[in-house]
């Protein structure tokens, strides 16, 4: 019998598999911070959707247009302002969210140009994180969140319940909701056992 | 690597001025072997002084072309895979008719009597070459600089005719900064006194003025940084100052040895008439914007810019970026890191081939 909670990879990442499988074909998607365009590849290739990406490092980006993805160079925080509304069926943001100067206008700036937005973060309330402050009294350092606060990237670490309570704030409607613990899914107290969380959502 | 080079010859050109010219030449190369179903012809476009010779080594004077680090088997336009043409611009002196070609109507050479071209016109004159070898749809039209400037009015005049643009290091529309290098190098040229209302066929050319120019040229294609890593303050062939007027320094000695050089390979009146061309262009002329011009083109866009480049700055780049983009047109963009200034696309071409070809490879297999 299959595993129902068994996810699996995608390009070796679990939140990839699940936004393979929300993506439908032959939309139109942005991704923001698409690094070396690897997901786009695999969604153009795979769900012949119209690919986009949007990345700051510029290597990153040469890697990703040397594969053919068409990606551009840019702070996401800006590469959003150009496009008119409702460009895109979707516009991924993973793993990227807590990197943001400004999550809220990134969110709403996904949901201006794109019909549906698909999050991916790392949940900050997962219960390693809560040990690891509560027993060595410092900002808490784990596989996900490996950094020394001194040279995190992640400027607004959130919870499964803060994004749910700011989509509840911005009148968002969740269509679906996936959480994540290595390669499978969890569904019980999901603030406390998820690694990563995956939310579909989208404006009304 | 299959070359072949010739110049094809048309019964007139209409002009964005209005002028007609009667008849015209265009010279032209071509690299590699063009498929039956003519659907892997790339068209590479010069900068201000480039001419038709981009790749392999000449027959006249053993020169490499202009782009042979970028044009060969194997390399970003992999003349394996693609048929690879390049022409001499309207206007220009190497081959297509220019200024310095006779005028039927005097048998004399044309001089200042020669119509003023545009851009548009330039295009106008490849699509014409484009149509002569049987092309109906070019894979990607890519140059640097005003080869830059040509690939997007490609993509706008011949929107049917592209499926995409790589314009490298350019710009939509000159800049105040860029007419006015421009017109330094005019003013020097038409103040040599050799230069004689541009009638100087068979006698003593402005070689001074053109020298001049050329020297402002190539301070604004090279950085402060590539600058001083070539030349320093060193000085040329002596330990002290010479306390006169001589050459002193390594960078006055190269700008003189390229001014002197140029001038035995380009027409002064050609000069003046590419740079106006130049200095006219805007994409947007006729529209309401730069993304409404862009309205027309479906091409595929890769646009490059490289950040030492003060000439064409990246944020020009940006621009045609941008517009595109507001109209959700296909655009990836990437500033390189070179210290080489404008000159970038021409000599730190390593990671601009990796996108080149990669770009290529996929529009290729896209439009197949």
């Amino acid at each position: 019998m299959k595993n129902a909670g068994f996810v699996g990879e995608l390009l070796g990442r679990s939140d990839y598999a699940i936004i393979g499988e929300i993506v439908e074909p032959n939309t139109k998607v942005l991704d923001l911070g698409c690094g070396e365009g690897e997901l786009l590849e695999w969604l153009a290739a795979n769900k012949g959707v119209e690919a986009r990406g949007v990345e700051l490092s510029g290597s990153k980006v040469q890697k990703a247009i040397a594969r053919g993805v068409s990606v551009f160079q840019c702070d996401m925080e800006e590469g959003l302002a150009d496009y008119p509304d409702q460009t895109f069926d979707y516009v991924i943001l993973s793993q990227t969210l807590q990197e943001a100067r400004q999550p809220r206008k990134v969110l709403r700036e996904m949901l201006r140009v794109g019909r549906r937005a698909i999050v991916a973060f790392p949940n900050f309330g997962h219960w390693r994180v809560r040990l690891s402050m509560m027993f060595s009294g410092r900002a808490p350092r784990t596989s996900l969140f490996p950094y020394e606060w001194f040279e995190s990237p992640n400027i607004h670490i959130l919870t499964v319940q803060d994004f749910e309570a700011l989509a509840a704030l911005e009148g968002l409607t969740v269509e679906r909701r996936y959480f994540l613990s290595g390669r499978r899914k969890v569904e019980f107290l999901p603030n406390l056992t998820a690694e990563v969380a995956v939310f579909l959502v989208r404006r009304g | 690597m299959i070359v072949a080079a010739g110049t094809a010859r048309f019964d007139a050109i209409a002009l964005d001025s209005g002028a007609t010219l009667a008849p015209v030449e265009v010279a032209y190369e071509t690299y590699g072997e063009l498929n039956a179903a003519k659907t892997n012809a790339i068209l590479v476009l010069h900068a201000f002084s480039g001419d038709a010779h981009a790749a392999g080594i000449s027959a006249e004077g053993g020169k490499p072309g202009w782009w042979d680090n970028m044009i060969g088997p194997h390399k970003a336009f992999d003349t394996d895979k693609y048929f690879v043409i390049c022409t001499n611009v309207l206007g220009g002196c190497r081959g297509t008719t220019g200024p310095a070609s006779i005028n039927p109507a005097t048998g004399c050479p044309f001089a200042m009597s020669f119509p003023v071209i545009t851009i548009g016109d330039m295009v106008r004159l490849q699509s014409m070459l484009i149509d002569w070898f049987g092309i109906a749809r070019l894979l990607t039209v890519s140059g640097g600089s005003m080869g830059a400037m040509q690939a997007v009015e490609w993509a706008v005049a011949y929107p049917d005719r592209v499926v995409s643009a790589i314009p490298i290091a350019g710009t939509t529309r000159h800049s105040a900064q860029q007419i006015a290098f421009n017109e330094v190098g005019r003013q020097a040229i038409m103040a040599d006194l050799d230069w004689n209302e541009g009638n100087y066929y068979g006698k003593q050319p402005p070689a001074r003025g053109l020298s001049v120019a050329r020297m402002v040229g190539h301070i604004t294609y090279m950085s402060d940084d590539s600058m001083r890593e070539k030349f320093g303050r060193r000085l040329r062939g002596k330990e002290n100052f010479s306390f006169g007027f001589d050459v002193d320094f390594e960078v006055e000695s190269y700008l003189r040895y390229r001014g002197s050089q140029f001038v035995n390979r380009f027409d002064a009146n050609s000069y003046l008439y590419i740079t106006k061309a130049m200095d006219y262009f805007d994409l947007s002329n006729g529209h309401v914007s730069l993304a409404a011009a862009l309205e027309k083109t479906a091409a595929r866009f890769l646009v490059i810019s490289f950040s030492s480049d003060w000439l064409y700055p990246s944020y020009q780049s940006q621009e045609l970026v941008r517009a595109l983009r507001s109209r959700n047109r296909d655009v990836a963009y990437v500033e390189l890191q070179s210290n080489y200034g404008h000159d970038s696309f021409l000599v730190d071409v390593a990671e601009q081939t990796d996108l080149v070809r990669g770009f290529l490879a996929n529009t290729f297999e896209k439009a197949q």
